[in-house]
């Protein structure tokens, strides 16, 4: 019953696992979490929802902090002289002080007193500038930093939102440098085929390739037998997927040994070293139309493991529609699918 | 030799898995030797609402004997116990009534077991974490033999869950992780133990054309079969399904089987066909590209088995210790636990041809090798017989029947000195097991 003779120990499922997580690293280029990429997205998002957080007026801001005049030192005047020393509030009090001042003073130097106070009050007007000056200094540095913050901040959001769009870039690049050359191995078939090709007229005029038409063999029209060639009524363009390379790919009565051995040429070019995913696409032209993938966290094509334990090799292809095709799927199907 | 099967509920339009299991091996065990269950007149797991009539009745030629259970689950008394025994420290005294809240409970049920157990050789029970299988075992431990059907949750960390597993006579595993699970929490080596697992009941042809036909599917999809609820992990299969639809395979759809108790996407990429008979399932199964299994808690998939059967391959849940030490073992699947994994593996699955082929292959051969009915019913047969073997010598010998542990004293059993079963849980080993 069983149609494949693969014995269990050849599929190392943890291996696979390790590949396909290397993978989704490298794309990713660093191992977010699940939860970080949520919230990353989150961020870049709230950004864009809320334009009142992008402000345009950030350098008059900056002009204006660095340019703001502090406000003017006044310090607190302290005038001593011996008279203070001998003054009070209450006029009974300093009536007294002032007839006894004579005893006093010869009692004790006041005017070393007053000196020391003179003194101490310049130093306390030295200290309370500076402080002054500090304190402006520091109300302008956080004005600065909550503008350097911001800042920083837009330009981590561009940063990031430009690193995706590089990204995107990259795998659109990617994929169409893989079309094309995949449009160019086809060209240079279809070259060789109309050189060869029986007779003049169009064909051997510079090749202007017809979409799926060129997948199929070249079959010299003279030498097909009857019962082989196909109804003018059923173009071969409709054959099924699979079935109709298979049709296409059997020899037919009346071919020559030339022909056979052309397509054999061709066959070894194509199939011989495995074709990516991507390279069977549709009609040329088609799906190069699709937009990339914007966060999507696979590629538009390739192989999704990408290693020797999943390389497809030429049985990669599926019968319905292309595997490497992941154009802008709208969620509606694009009709039956041929593989059924 | 005569043997009982006790299940909480039991009846051919019963799907439930553990009694699916336990019709399936009464009906194979019939073959081998008398069997007759023993179970309640329930068929509401939920309310436990007796539905069918108690007496003795023939589901598919073997005899069942139901019972009228006590009372109907009061939800809000049994999710105060729960969350009394699995959140906080308890006494044994709460586990007991948390196990009566649970259900179902049926004292003619256990009565009739404790005066006929003469009758019978040996008794299976089915579902450790039930009123039946504590008491049951309790009732009949010189002749209990335990199907537990566990999962990693709440209810293997109860303190009344380890002596069950200590106290019956043999233990028949659905997987390696149960085994361990429960060899963890009870330290039950020295009682006779066997991974078994359960056939299924596969068509020879299964026809996925007519099924194509018959529900107008012609495009290639992803199947899941089974209750689509949220424990079931279908929530996050939905999510990851919609959001990575421009990477996935183009034209894949997503076919869902079963119940709805979520509700589903409407969405042209997903169909929902409701319950299917099991000729329609496994026509789907035999037309689908792969079986999806999203769910977090597993003892053992037959649907996983069933899609092996047929040579299909497997993407499970990675969260899910069983399903993915199954795929990992069998070499037939591979699973997800991230958006990007989900994508990947299903692009693996459902591009690669050779390696879909491969895990197909294996997943026949895995499923011949392990669960086929002759091999599972040689295990069952085998355990039987060795127990057979040891009550015979134990006769000659005159030893002491196997008894369970007693229950702790008056005082003891009020005393709150277990602690809350989430945190045994966390305890536990976890991770699919390899070797």
């Amino acid at each position: 019953m069983a149609d494949f003779n693969i014995r269990t120990d050849a599929v190392d499922v943890e291996q696979i696992m390790r590949q396909i997580r290397a993978r989704i690293q490298a794309k990713r280029g660093v191992d977010y979490t699940e939860e970080q990429i949520q919230e990353l997205a989150n961020v870049k998002l709230e950004r864009f929802l809320d334009p009142k957080g992008v402000r345009s007026d950030l350098v008059e801001q900056f002009k204006r902090a660095r340019d703001r005049k502090p406000d003017p030192f006044q310090p607190q005047q302290w005038v001593t002289d011996a008279n203070d020393l001998y003054g009070s509030s209450k006029a009974p009090v300093r009536l007294l002080r002032k007839l006894l001042s004579p005893i006093l003073k010869m009692l004790l130097n006041a005017n070393r007193l007053v000196q020391v106070l003179h003194q101490q009050s310049e130093i306390n007007t030295l200290y309370e500038k500076q402080f002054h000056q500090l304190r402006e200094k520091n109300q302008q540095r956080d004005e600065v930093d909550t503008l350097y913050y911001e800042l920083v901040h837009n330009l981590v959001l561009e940063l990031t939102r430009v690193g995706i769009e590089n990204r995107n870039l990259k795998m659109r690049l990617e994929s169409l440098s893989s079309r094309m050359d995949f449009d160019e191995r086809r060209a240079r078939a279809l070259e060789t085929v109309v050189q060869y090709r029986p007779g003049s007229g169009p064909s051997r005029e510079a090749p202007a390739p017809r979409p799926r038409q060129d997948d199929r063999p070249y079959q010299p029209p003279p030498q097909q037998s009857v019962a082989a060639a196909p109804s003018p009524a059923a173009p071969q363009s409709q054959s099924q997927p699979g079935t109709g390379d298979a049709n296409a790919t059997e020899p037919q009565a009346g071919e020559s040994n030339t022909a056979r051995r052309r397509r054999r040429r061709r066959r070894g070019r194509r199939g011989g070293r495995g074709r990516m995913q991507g390279d069977n696409v549709a009609p040329a032209g088609s799906s190069t139309d699709a937009p990339p993938l914007m966060g999507s966290a696979t590629p538009p094509q390739g192989d999704p493991t990408g290693n020797a334990a999943l390389d497809e090799g030429p049985d990669t292809d599926f019968d319905g529609p292309e595997a490497g095709d992941f154009g802008n799927d709208s969620g509606e199907d694009d009709g039956p699918d041929s593989a059924q | 030799m005569k043997l009982a099967v006790v299940v909480q509920r039991y009846g051919a339009d019963i799907n439930g898995g553990a009694e699916l299991h336990a019709r399936y091996v009464a009906e194979r065990l019939a073959q081998h030797a008398q069997v007759e269950v023993l179970t309640t007149c329930a068929r509401d797991y939920v309310t436990w609402h007796d539905e069918y009539p108690a007496g003795i009745e023939r589901v598919n030629g073997v005899p069942v004997r139901r019972f009228r259970v006590d009372h109907e689950r009061d939800v809000k008394v049994f999710a105060h116990w729960s969350e009394r025994v699995f959140g906080e420290p308890h006494s044994y005294l709460d586990e007991l009534k948390w196990l009566d809240a649970e259900g179902p409970k049926s004292s003619s049920l256990l009565a009739y077991l404790s005066s006929a157990q003469a009758d019978y050789d040996y008794v299976i029970f089915f579902s450790y974490r039930y009123y039946h299988a504590y008491h049951g075992v309790k009732a009949v431990p010189a002749r209990a033999i335990l199907v537990p059907t566990a999962e990693r949750d709440n209810a293997i960390g109860l303190g009344i869950s380890p002596r069950i597993f200590r106290g019956v006579r043999a233990l028949m595993y659905n997987s390696p992780e149960e085994k361990r699970l429960i060899q963890a929490v009870s330290n039950n080596h020295n009682v006779p133990g066997v991974v078994v697992g359960i056939g299924s009941e596969i068509p020879e042809r299964p026809k996925p054309e007519r099924f194509r036909q018959k529900y107008g599917i012609t495009s290639r999809f992803a199947l899941y079969i089974g209750r689509i609820d949220q424990n079931k992990g279908c929530n996050e299969l939905f999510s990851f399904f919609l959001n990575g639809l421009q990477a996935l395979p183009r034209g894949l759809r997503l076919v869902l089987i079963g119940k709805e108790i979520v509700p589903v996407p409407d969405h042209p990429r997903i169909h929902h066909l409701g319950f299917l008979d099991d000729q329609d399932k496994f026509d789907a199964l035999a037309a689908a590209d792969l079986l999806l299994m999203p769910s977090y808690y597993e003892s053992l998939s037959m649907v996983a088995l069933e899609a092996w059967a047929l040579g299909k391959p497997v993407l499970a849940n990675g969260r899910c210790e069983v399903l993915r030490g199954q795929c990992i073992r069998s070499g037939a699947g591979l699973y997800y636990e991230t958006q990007a994994e989900f994508i990947e593996t299903l692009r693996a699955i459902a591009e690669s041809r050779r390696l879909n082929a491969t895990f197909g292959a294996n997943g026949r051969e895995f499923f011949q090798q392990h669960y086929a009915w002759p091999v599972i019913e040689q295990k069952y047969l085998d355990v039987l017989g060795q127990l057979k073997d040891e009550d015979d010598s134990a006769a000659r010998s005159n030893s002491a029947a196997r008894a369970i542990e007693p229950e702790p004293g008056w005082l003891a059993k009020r005393r709150k000195a277990l602690r809350p079963a989430s945190e045994v849980l966390t305890e536990l080993p976890s991770g699919p097991v390899l070797n």
